[in-house]
């Protein structure tokens, strides 16, 4: 909460910097307030369910602003629902629903007048599988501002900037009229990004984006989230503990709890803090069995 | 070591045996039964279609296509008002079709909520309309045109209202099956960028399912345009003497015509009639060339 805007930024400077000598991400060098500061997104007491299914139980979470955080935990534990509640992508799912609140500067996304694709344009996301659009390089950055009506003053530059932010301008300067599926798979997952950057949302949602990405476009990835944690407020659900480790500045590990009944597993949230703690000293049991691989 | 040789020895033995399981006494019995099968549906295609064309010979002329059908001069007769009808019945046919067809898949795939009853009554309804016969269509589009006050038979809108009727369900199934094979993950990166459904299906959805729904839609013209039996009931004409002008003026199609004349005492007409047989088939086959080559020329891989 105290953190000055200014400070932050030089912070994040000096931490590149850091990074950049080091040649890798250096993650325990950033200072860290112990709660997020000027929290963009909020969850509040968040209950999903899918039909009678009682998928994720009474979570609560808060996501600084301009900080990386890492959604981990076991298969179904519910944190992907989580995720796709945060930018209402899971509206699209039929017999969800959604209780409790998430607040987006203090704004309930899930309130009355809310209109869920405005919510989209601000909160962003990238998903799993890189999923472009069959169509060119170009077209696919200017996709989201076409559709969304933004006002650009120059769409050239508006692409050449999403592609620079996305560090892919310099490999698809020369062939932005090609069609994006002749990318490869991480260059794919660049230009979703690009693609997500272009309607210059405020906070990006990612859906585990390197699972299905060999080591070095992964690497390239979690680089390029580092870089954007100055511009943008990242939340990212990941199966790869040390990504999280390298990557993320607060982690929130999550686990599934079996109904005694009807043995239906509805996530939960167990533990909530800065990465650093979640991976030396976790003060939840099942949080230590789960980072040191005794479980899930 | 030992048991590792004679193991070694006797799988080359098993393998090199010379007998295969495929090679014995059921496989060849069945391999045959497979062969006749497809030996026999060939054929008798085949010898029909060769039996007609060669009672059509005589007639394979300029004439057939340019003159209009005469029974005073049947060694001339042509079937230009047949085939001029049957490609303004396809025009009318599709601008009818096409845009309902595409517009209801789009609804059923895109928007409708499967879980409400009238949603899946239209979807079990679907399925069977595309098991009715085609002389029903026939009648409800007598029907139609009767409740739209026109009580002249026998005319371009008339066959073309049948017609589309007909193929509808047949559109609007492919289309769904070409809207269905477009990924979810499309419509998610876009829905995710902040479009809105419409502008998801419009920009992203339907461009893509485009070579599925052509393909689907070239498939059910070229069954419309062989269709004779709804043409009847909506009382299309054997034989035309004029071109056809307009949606109101009276026509005839190719099968209406050849439908009259295969059963003419004339020796002529009988074979006019086998020749334009041959002229139908290959209007029906260039069709669905058509819609094989955009398919394989526009298909895309995911």
């Amino acid at each position: 909460m105290s953190s000055h805007p200014a400070t932050a930024s030089t912070r994040n400077a000096d931490h590149r910097e850091i990074s950049m000598m080091a040649g890798t991400h250096a993650e325990s060098e950033r200072e860290l307030p112990s709660v997020p500061p000027e929290p963009v997104m909020e969850a509040l007491k968040l209950n999903v369910y899918y039909g009678d299914f009682h998928a994720v139980h009474d979570v609560n979470l808060s996501f600084g602003k301009h900080e990386i955080t890492a959604l981990i935990g076991p298969s179904g534990c519910g944190k992907s629902t989580v995720l796709r509640c945060l930018n209402r992508m899971n509206d699209l799912v039929s017999g969800a629903r959604v209780e409790g609140e998430v607040t987006y500067h203090g704004q309930n996304i899930y309130g009355r007048n809310v209109d869920p694709i405005a919510v989209r344009t601000q909160i962003g996301m990238v998903f799993q599988k890189p999923n472009p659009f069959p169509k060119s390089i170009y077209d696919n950055i200017a996709y989201g501002p076409r559709v969304t009506g933004m006002k650009v003053d120059n769409m050239d530059d508006l692409v050449e900037e999403a592609l620079q932010g996305a560090a892919l301008w310099d490999e698809v300067k020369d062939k932005l009229k090609q069609s994006a599926y002749g990318l490869s798979g991480g260059q794919q997952q660049r230009l979703c990004i690009a693609r997500t950057i272009a309607t210059k949302p405020d906070v990006i949602l990612m859906d585990e984006p390197c699972s299905a990405l060999d080591p070095i476009a992964t690497s390239r990835i979690e680089d390029l989230m580092l870089q954007m944690r100055d511009d943008y407020t990242i939340i990212i659900v990941t199966h790869n503990m040390q990504q999280a480790a390298r990557v993320s500045d607060r982690t929130a590990f999550f686990t599934a709890r079996p109904d005694e009944t009807t043995g239906n597993r509805t996530g939960l949230l167990v533990e909530f803090d800065q990465t650093s703690h979640i991976f030396a000293n976790p003060t939840d049991k099942r949080t230590e069995d789960y980072i040191s691989g005794r479980f899930g | 070591m030992s048991v590792a040789t004679t193991t070694a020895r006797e799988v080359t033995r098993t393998v090199s045996s010379g007998r295969s399981k495929d090679k014995n006494v059921g496989s060849l019995v069945f391999l045959g039964a497979l062969w006749f099968s497809l030996f026999f549906g060939v054929m008798v295609l085949l010898v029909l279609i060769v039996d007609t064309a060669i009672k059509g010979s005589p007639r394979f002329d300029s004439e057939l296509l340019s003159n209009y059908g005469s029974i005073v001069r049947p060694e001339s007769t042509g079937f230009r008002a047949g085939i001029l009808g049957s490609l303004w019945l396809m025009l009318f046919t599709a601008l009818f079709a096409v845009p309902l067809g595409i517009a209801a898949a789009l609804y059923l795939e895109e928007f409708a909520d499967k879980e409400r009853w009238w949603n899946r009554l239209i979807e079990v309804n679907l399925q069977n309309l595309a098991a009715v016969p085609a002389i029903v269509y026939g009648l409800l589009a007598v029907a139609v045109m009767a409740l739209m006050g026109f009580n002249t038979t026998g005319i371009v809108l008339g066959g073309a209202i049948a017609l589309a009727l007909l193929i509808l369900p047949v559109i609007i199934i492919t289309t769904r099956e070409a809207v269905r094979a477009v990924p979810q993950d499309i419509r998610q990166g876009s829905l995710a960028l902040g479009a809105t459904v419409w502008q998801t299906t419009w920009r992203q959805t339907l461009p893509s399912a485009i070579p599925g729904i052509a393909t689907g839609t070239i498939l059910g013209l070229s069954r419309a345009i062989g269709e004779a039996a709804p043409l009847v009931v909506v009382g299309l004409a054997g034989s035309v003497l004029f071109d056809p002008t307009g949606v109101m003026s009276e026509i005839t199609a190719l099968p209406m015509q050849i439908y009259s004349l295969t059963s003419n005492s004339q020796e002529d007409l009988r074979t006019a009639a086998s020749a334009a047989i041959i002229v139908l088939l290959i209007m029906i086959l260039g069709l669905n060339a058509l819609a094989i080559f955009i398919r394989n020329k526009f298909q895309k891989t995911w």
